[in-house]
């Protein structure tokens, strides 16, 4: 048993059990939050403290952002587009192109980035300072008192941001498509109007960020329970909120998107 | 920890701000005003060729839209395409020899239905079909019948001489 060869395949072994097992957990923990999201209901001023904290200050970085993202695609757009004498169909690109795409994963990357290392790094040092052992003490459950408002709060917050960010980047984009470079404002809005669909666009975008919402939160509250309650373990659950939850973002978003335009 | 005033004002602020963001989008980007045809009545119509017409594109009369086409399929006996068109109940008296004709939007923009009103007394119910109809111009059939009566015709002027 002492062979090297032996030793490779116990490492990946014991990798293996250890990644399923955290999946497991990870699971539970998302059951046991959402047992505890109904009792909310009775004291909602402490989802409305995190709507706070998660919510507010994540508006200005989604707006900027959007805002950003709405006029670089007006420029974009409008140099392909009018190659083929279809700038008018700008506002309508555009705002398939936000709504359905752009909106919600890019507000769930910046949502992992600024709220969901906060969540992360707070409840890790939270951990870390023994102040979760100390609800305990108290008979309170942690879970109930620190995880599940937050949850909430993400998932609440979560398709309200990304609905800013569709708003006021086809805002930007109109400022750029009709203000500077000439598009007919009418055409832009009445084209955009025809092709854009409430059901197939609009409420889909709102599907998806509600379920980057939940998966985003559910990640960052998770890791920062779970973390080693050190200041390295917390450190290393903050890096990989961000990375796990962007890379589910990215790949849920295509499993999303294939089953919502039916082409699988 | 901020006032909590402060905080129960800004995340007002927030949601708010984030519904009307979305009612914006519903009303204002999204056709959630325009898709619904007030209490409208539905008459099929058969094609030979539907072209790429598509369920909610436009019917037209004389150039206004007065419904949407609710439901395409082909009838297997016939092998036509049996379009279904959703019309808005203001528009109640179409006579039932009104002609349905699918038209493009500029050259290559999409398809839609044009009806043009006939002579007859009796009006268009629930359920009637338009019966005179045209199908859709295809591009490609459009080019192979130019170009063959290119090629015909010097073939001709060859045997007279």
């Amino acid at each position: 048993m002492n062979l090297p060869r032996m030793n490779f395949f116990g490492q990946l072994g014991a990798g293996t059990l250890a990644a399923i097992e955290r999946l497991g957990r990870m699971a539970l923990f998302l059951l046991e939050v959402l047992g505890h999201a109904g009792a909310m209901v009775k004291r909602f001023s402490l989802v409305i403290q995190q709507l706070y904290s998660v919510g507010v200050f994540t508006l200005p970085i989604v707006l900027v952002s959007g805002l950003f993202v709405g006029m670089v695609l007006g420029l974009q757009l409008y140099n392909t587009l009018v190659k083929f004498g279809a700038a008018e169909s700008l506002g309508l690109v555009l705002a398939l192109s936000l709504l359905r795409e752009l909106g919600p994963v890019v507000t769930a990357l910046l949502f992992a980035g600024r709220a969901g290392s906060a969540l992360t790094a707070e409840i890790g040092l939270m951990k870390a300072t023994e102040q979760l052992a100390g609800m305990e003490m108290m008979a309170v459950n942690p879970v109930m008192r620190v995880i599940a408002p937050r949850f909430l709060a993400g998932v609440i917050a979560m398709p309200l941001l990304a609905a800013l960010f569709s708003a006021i980047g086809i805002y930007g984009g109109q400022m750029i498509g009709v203000g500077l470079l000439g598009v007919d404002s009418g055409a832009f809005w009445s084209q955009m109007q025809n092709g854009v669909d409430f059901h197939e666009d609009i409420m889909n975008g709102v599907i998806k960020s509600f379920v980057f919402g939940v998966v985003v939160t559910w990640i960052a509250v998770f890791e920062g329970y779970d973390a080693v309650p050190n200041s390295e373990g917390v450190s290393r659950a903050t890096n990989h909120t961000v990375v796990y939850s962007s890379l589910a973002v990215l790949g849920l978003d295509f499993v999303m998107t294939s089953l919502m335009l039916g082409e699988v | 920890m901020t006032n909590r005033k402060t905080v129960e004002v800004w995340v007002g602020v927030f949601v708010t701000i984030g519904l009307a963001a979305l009612v914006w989008l519903a009303f204002r980007v999204g056709n959630l005003t325009t898709t619904d045809v007030a209490n409208g009545y539905r008459v099929e119509a058969r094609f030979e060729n539907i072209g790429s017409l598509k369920v909610r594109g436009a019917v037209t009369l004389s150039g206004v839209r007065i419904g949407r086409v609710v439901q395409i399929h082909t009838d297997p006996d016939s092998y036509q395409a049996v379009v279904t068109l959703n019309i808005d109940g203001r528009y109640k008296n179409l006579p039932t020899d009104t002609s349905a004709s699918i038209l493009t939007a500029g050259l290559l923009g999409e398809q839609y239905i044009g009806l043009e009103p006939g002579g007859s007394e009796e009006y268009l119910k629930e359920g009637s079909r338009i019966k005179l109809t045209q199908p859709a111009m295809v591009l490609e059939k459009l080019v192979g019948r130019l170009l063959t009566a290119f090629i015909d015709k010097p073939a001709d002027d060859g045997k007279k001489k």
